[in-house]
């Protein structure tokens, strides 16, 4: 070998190095940079809601008009979180359009400087017209005057129920919490292990739920920077949800989220489920539902103040900051919301539109459970515009509201638990408000 | 033989500087890759964790903080309703899993020690649990423990034993996970004390039979101080595993370790603190008091092992 030794060892050394160097800068993100400024593809962060398994059938279709092709990556709701938190804390710009659950994270992800500014792209839009979105939909992502993003749905709080089983034991449908108390308790047999009712009683999860029993009761989680889940109406409402959910529930309640509650009334295991209108399209899928003929749907039950559910933004999608193609996110964010997509969503994959005009078209209602475009009819005028505590450590706040909840089922003291709550979450506000 | 001598005696001429320094250094070179990968993937990591944990980082770490000293620390130090149950938690979940992984492993090992037919396709077989991913696991164990439609209060009823809460229950979760981890890892201790077992010479075994020593006897003061160091080193290898346990606790209760916190142990209270609350001063502090702690347990355990063998 004409090379001798020492120039053999030095230049082996020197390529290793140099691969290894090339490798760790190889570390690519998954949508490639824009050719001469011509956008091939952008990517898609959603978390697994109708919007998504919905829009996902249309992703041809928006390649074959624009070119584009999109990639949708689909995350569970607490992953999707982390995620964005890893990432966006390296100033990722391997996503483009995001979509966010509004009232969990959208003044966390503001203040960190995460979310784009969508208030001009939003206002030029001309003929998609921003104001056929509901005004509560607008109010919930717009902060402080700026847009962050579009909503994708809308989501209330509904009565599922089982016909047959109402009918055969010659039960109405309940109108009032206390009907609704007396149906659930007729109808639970353990024995046959059949359970009244199924609701969310993990702690962070069924806060949201919890929401709307406690206006129904005349209450709420806070008067602007004030915490008051102290109120009697409050502890009313704790009760009234952890004996409900004690004496009429499944065993096991307080490690149920939407997933293990919703299981249970599709495998035909419980007479009610309240929870989210969302929802309805795991009852009527016939692969995983026993119920498909059976259930049926119904306004929330009115309490001692009235029937107040909760009608709220669930996901909203906005647009990366570190993003490198803002303007083809924002492209398929507008083609993805128009109101022609909309009415297909909602006949097709119940998606409860967020616009005024989906829920005029005939077409749109008429592909959408019958009983939930009246639910949506009925709750109009009284709903609340929010579920779950307005801070910015929505988070942290969930847990101390939750606490009362939990202790509520357990047959605990709720007067202590809620005194306990109160103190740390108007902390919370005040350390909140400080900022 | 000329030529040989010519090339071994004179300096090699063509040789760059570049070369030179690397010929001289050449030991410097080979390890310097693997130095610079620890140093930028766990050394500055680590580092930039303590600085994290003097400050009070929230929300985005691109966020303006300030210096706040120790506060953290003694903020976790005396706190009496996370920190300090999280860490009896994680200590018990630690002893407990480990003690009972030992006693089933070492049994096993006795068992598999003589060589029998099929004992390849029983070797195997207990080892399936460990192959399979924790959170795999972590589903599994918790549709069959799901209490109106799982096969554990199913297999109960059979009995007559009425239904128990399981994972869902707030006085039960923290048993049934330390169970599922037995079933996960035990095959584990058994692989690493059956190969200390077949290292032993069967000499002061048959010395002590001779003797007339019984089975219980020849364990004990035989085959036990023998296998002492084995022992050691598989509970150190798996409590390194089991003080940081979090697939399986995660997997089964979600955020907080359950709504009464009752399977919270420290790396769960750390999760929650950076990913849920964004708290990213407060949760440095907790990984560094969790470091800590988990340096500690294991030198009282090497600590043990050298003792043990001290003869």
């Amino acid at each position: 070998m004409r090379f001798n030794n020492g120039f053999r060892r030095s230049f082996v050394a020197m390529a290793a190095i140099g691969g290894m160097a090339t490798l760790s800068a190889c570390g690519g993100g998954t949508s490639k940079p824009a050719v001469d400024g011509k956008v091939t593809d952008i990517t898609v962060v959603t978390g697994k809601n109708p919007w998504s398994d919905g829009i996902k059938s249309h992703l041809a279709e928006y390649k074959k008009l624009t070119g584009v092709t999109v990639k949708l990556e689909t995350y569970g709701n607490e992953q999707l979180n982390d995620q964005y938190k890893v990432k966006l804390n390296a100033s990722a710009s391997d996503f483009d359009v995001m979509a966010f659950q509004v009232q969990d994270v959208m003044r966390e992800f503001s203040r960190n400087g995460w979310l784009t500014d969508m208030t001009k792209y939003v206002g030029s839009a001309g003929d998609w017209n921003w104001n056929d979105f509901q005004k509560s939909a607008r109010d919930s992502v717009t902060l402080d005057k700026v847009i962050y993003g579009v909503p994708l749905m809308t989501e209330r709080h509904v009565m599922y129920y089982r016909k047959d089983l109402l009918k055969a034991a010659g039960i109405a449908v309940p109108k009032t919490l206390d009907e609704l108390k007396a149906a659930a308790a007729k109808l639970h047999n353990p024995a046959k292990k059949m359970t009244g009712i199924a609701m969310r009683g993990q702690r962070v999860p069924a806060v949201t739920q919890f929401s709307s029993f406690l206006y129904s009761f005349g209450g709420d989680f806070q008067k602007n920077d004030t915490a008051t889940i102290d109120t009697p109406e409050a502890i009313a409402a704790y009760n009234f949800y952890g004996n409900l959910l004690r004496e009429s529930g499944p065993p096991g309640s307080t490690n149920m989220g939407w997933i293990e509650a919703s299981a249970l009334f599709a495998q035909g295991k419980a007479a009610f489920y309240l929870d989210a209108d969302s929802q309805a399209y795991t009852f009527l899928d016939p692969k995983s539902s026993a119920v498909v003929d059976k259930v049926a749907y119904a306004p929330f039950p009115a309490g001692p103040a009235g029937a107040h559910p909760y009608s709220i933004v669930p996901w909203t999608a906005g647009i990366n900051k570190f993003s490198e193609k803002k303007d083809a996110a924002w492209a398929f964010i507008k083609w993805a919301t128009s109101d022609k997509q909309f009415v297909s969503l909602m006949a097709n994959d119940t998606v409860p539109s967020p616009r005024n005009s989906s829920w005029a078209n005939k077409t749109a209602t008429d592909g959408f459970p019958a009983g939930l475009v009246a639910n949506v009819k009925a709750t109009a005028t009284t709903a609340v515009g929010h579920d779950r505590p307005q801070l910015e450590q929505v988070a942290r706040s969930r847990e101390i509201v939750g606490g009362p909840i939990v202790t509520a089922i357990q047959g605990g003291d709720v007067k202590a638990a809620v005194k306990v709550a109160q103190l740390g979450f108007q902390d919370l506000l005040k350390q909140d408000s400080a900022k | 033989m000329s030529v040989a001598l010519e090339t071994m005696n004179s300096p090699r001429k063509s040789e760059s500087g570049l070369s030179r320094w690397a010929n001289n250094h050449i030991k410097l070179l080979f390890v310097g890759p693997s130095v610079v990968f620890v140093a930028t993937m766990i050394i500055l990591p680590i580092a930039y964790t303590v600085v994290l944990s003097l400050t009070n980082a929230a929300g985005s770490v691109s966020r303006p903080f300030d210096f706040v000293g120790v506060d953290n620390y003694t903020m976790w130090l005396s706190d009496t309703e996370r920190f300090w149950p999280a860490t009896g938690r994680t200590a018990y979940f630690t002893f407990t899993a480990v003690a009972l992984e030992l006693m089933f492993g070492l049994g096993i090992a006795l068992l598999l020690r003589k060589s029998f037919r099929g004992q390849g396709l029983v070797r195997v077989a207990i080892l399936l649990p460990l192959v399979a991913t924790p959170v795999a696991i972590g589903m599994m164990w918790l549709l069959i423990f799901e209490p109106s439609i799982g096969f554990a209060n199913e297999f109960l009823s059979w009995f007559g034993i009425p239904g128990q809460g399981w994972i869902s229950s707030p006085d039960q979760a923290m048993n049934t996970l330390v169970f599922v981890d037995v079933w996960q890892w035990t095959p584990m201790m058994a692989l690493i004390l059956l190969a200390g077992l077949t290292s032993l010479s069967e000499e002061p075994d048959e010395a002590a039979r001779v003797d007339g020593a019984n089975a219980w006897q020849r364990f004990r003061y035989v085959t036990f101080p023998l296998l002492w160091p084995a022992m050691g080193a598989a509970v150190l290898l798996r409590s390194i595993d089991a003080l940081k346990t979090f697939d399986i606790l995660y997997a089964t209760k979600g955020r907080g370790g359950g709504s009464n916190h009752e399977v919270e142990t420290l790396n769960i209270l750390a999760y929650g603190e950076s990913f849920e609350y964004s708290q990213y001063g407060r949760a440095s502090a907790l990984l560094m008091l969790f470091l800590f702690f988990i340096v500690i347990t294991l030198s009282v355990i090497a600590i043990l092992r050298k003792t043990g063998t001290r003869t």
